[in-house]
């Protein structure tokens, strides 16, 4: 019979050569390995160095390359709990908050300088936000992220009916930085030690263990290691660029108030982490930089900005599930070609 | 192979019985295992092994009944405690870090406190290079260094090797007891007859071996004690060859006819 023989073909990747030699020492020997590992990185930072400057002719979207750092801290922090710790945390806000609102105190209450308020406060924050999530811990999946949702919306209602913190309205006349290059700089610098810091602290041993827990906590447990101090731990450390996030933001804008609890704090980090790439820390990062660019050139479609939104949120979600980095450095480090099966 | 032998009890459990709604999946089981033993245990499937390992372990609380290791009630404890004092033990079903490279995979128990405090395998928690030691445990456990098979993510070992890496996370932790929950089943008769001398060797040390098995030839080369469950409740303990004849034990155990 003369039926057509369909020739079954299935996408094969391989690594690049260049990726696996340096992958080992022989990478220090030659400039086109050395340049194959440390040309992103170099691209990254050079960005992030260059941005103020890039900017400065425009007030309005040096703000907005603010902002986008702002995201990127809680995107990270996000992405830190959901894919190394196994942690789905809905409630993001609730560290900017904490973060935001401590920060205040120590500046409007305690004469802080921001360049003091802003780590203390990240610290401070980081015990509070770890010590009040401490009871949800051994919550799993759907139900610590259910749980942590609540939280930032407590703090709302909280703040409004028992009238403290200065109530609906907030903390005003916040103390602000020297100079722009200050602020942006600081920002800029306060990003690169959460990101570049959690990056490597995930391939140490103690970060070997946080990812051991999201992989398999029996495990964990049956190895003598505490899950839940292990989780605590891990809590501390993802609290710190959400309070620290909080903490800068509210220096940049002189007040505070109950919107530092605000809903769209905990999901835009989320949206960021699923363009960018999770598991990965910088694809978040990549994910707000897209992000929120992307929602100021919105600005003109008036109300049918939230469906263009949605549309290209969608859109990531059903065709780059894995995320723009996740692409991107596999491209980068892999070829393919279709092979005949 | 007796010399390391004590009548000194390392592990005395009492009574103890597990109830999951109206099944006795362990039923008033005693128990006392002398440090230097290799204790077998059999019975069918079903008949309380794992369950009876998780309430040791402290991975489930028994309904009744406790365990005591050296002398110290460790009933109620948490899992990671009594790991922490040295009760070592495999899954039956693996819990591998699959995400990990396997010999990661061992740099996780060689970070816990125990390792920490006491050094783990051959001090290796206690210096800096987690990994190297890592890498040479996987190796006494038969993982081939030159076809970097310790380096591949444990993902995409098959099952011989995970229960490798199941006994190689205990021996990370310089275990004083390690309780086996059939590491033998899955794998090959090559695979078993290379573990049989390493589980003599960490006899010789003098680390006490628990060792839940259906390979009963093999077990008994290894096993001076063995205890026979059955629907939860202990037939008999002894030396191997009077259990294996014990007629309850043919009959439940075997399904061998007497008149057989
Ligand atoms: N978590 C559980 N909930 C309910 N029943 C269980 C549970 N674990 C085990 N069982 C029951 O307890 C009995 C003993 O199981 P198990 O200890 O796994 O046997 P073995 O390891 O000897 O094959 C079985 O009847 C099993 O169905
Ligand atoms: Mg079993």
């Amino acid at each position: 019979m003369g039926a057509p023989v369909m020739e079954q073909k299935r996408k094969e990747r391989i690594d690049r050569g260049i990726k696996v030699r340096s992958e080992t020492l022989y990478a220090l020997s030659s400039w086109e390995e050395i340049g194959y590992l440390i040309t992103p990185r170099v691209l990254f930072i050079a960005a992030f160095l260059l941005m103020p400057i890039l900017l400065s002719p425009w007030p309005y979207w040096s703000r907005v390359g603010l902002s986008m750092c702002i995201l990127a801290l809680l995107a990270i922090s996000f992405d830190f709990l959901a894919n190394y710790v196994g942690l789905v945390c809905l409630g993001g806000a609730f560290f900017y908050g904490v973060g935001g609102y401590t920060s205040a105190l120590l500046n409007t209450q305690l004469g802080l300088p921001p360049m003091l308020a802003i780590p203390i406060a990240t610290l401070i924050g980081a015990f509070l936000c770890t010590a009040m999530l401490a009871p949800c811990l051994p919550l799993r999946g759907i139900y610590f992220a259910i749980v942590t949702l609540m939280y930032p919306l407590l703090m709302t209602r909280l703040i409004e009916a028992m009238d403290i913190l200065g109530g609906t309205e907030g903390f005003r006349g916040i103390e602000g930085f020297s100079s722009p290059w200050t602020e942006q700089y600081g920002l800029i610098f306060g990003l690169f030690f959460f990101l570049f810091g959690l990056r490597r602290l995930v391939n140490e041993d103690q970060g070997l263990v946080i990812r051991a827990v999201k992989d398999n906590d029996q495990s964990v447990r049956a190895s003598g290691i505490s899950v839940t101090w292990t989780k605590t731990k891990a809590v501390f450390l993802a609290s710190l660029p959400g309070c620290f996030a909080g903490a800068y933001y509210i220096h940049m804008y002189s007040n505070v108030g109950i919107s530092a609890f605000a809903l769209d704090l905990s999901i835009m980090p989320i949206a960021a982490t699923v363009i960018g790439g999770g598991g990965t820390l910088i694809g978040p990062v990549i994910g707000a930089a897209l992000l929120v660019p992307l929602s100021e050139a919105l600005r003109d479609f008036g109300s049918l900005r939230i469906v263009v939104y949605a549309l290209v949120l969608t859109g990531f979600v059903v065709f780059r599930s894995e995320g723009i980095m996740n692409v991107v450095s596999r491209k980068y480090q892999q070829f393919e070609r279709w092979v005949k099966v | 192979m007796s010399t390391h032998r004590t009548h000194e009890p390392i592990l005395e459990v009492r009574g103890l019985s597990k109830h999951f709604g109206g099944v006795k999946a362990v039923d008033n089981v005693s128990l006392t295992v002398n440090q230097g033993d290799v204790v077998g245990i059999i019975g069918p499937n079903g008949s309380g092994k794992t369950t009876l390992i998780n309430c040791i372990t402290g991975f489930l609380k028994p309904t009744h009944g406790e365990v005591a290791f050296r002398g110290k009630k460790i009933t109620g404890m948490k899992p990671h405690k009594i790991a922490d004092m040295g009760i070592n033990r495999t899954f039956q079903i693996m819990r591998p870090y699959f995400s990990l490279p396997a010999y990661k995979n061992l740099v996780i128990p060689l970070s816990s406190p125990r390792a920490k405090r006491i050094g783990g395998w051959r001090g290796g928690g206690l210096h800096g290079d987690r990994d190297t030691v890592a890498v040479d445990i996987l190796e006494e456990l038969g993982f081939e260094r030159d076809s970097r098979v310790p380096y591949k993510l444990a993902g995409t070992l098959p099952t011989g090797y995970l229960k490798r890496l199941e006994l190689g996370r205990c021996l990370a932790l310089r275990p004083e007891l390690i309780i086996c929950d059939e590491v033998f089943s899955g794998l090959s008769a090559s695979e078993i007859s290379s573990l049989v001398p390493l589980i003599e060797k960490l006899n010789a040390q003098g680390i006490t071996i628990i060792m839940i098995e259906h390979r009963l030839a093999e077990l008994f080369r290894v096993a001076n004690r063995v205890m026979a469950l059955s629907s939860g409740e202990k037939i008999t303990e002894g030396a191997p060859d009077e259990v294996i004849n014990h007629p309850k034990v043919r009959e439940a155990y075997l399904g061998v006819e007497e008149a057989l």
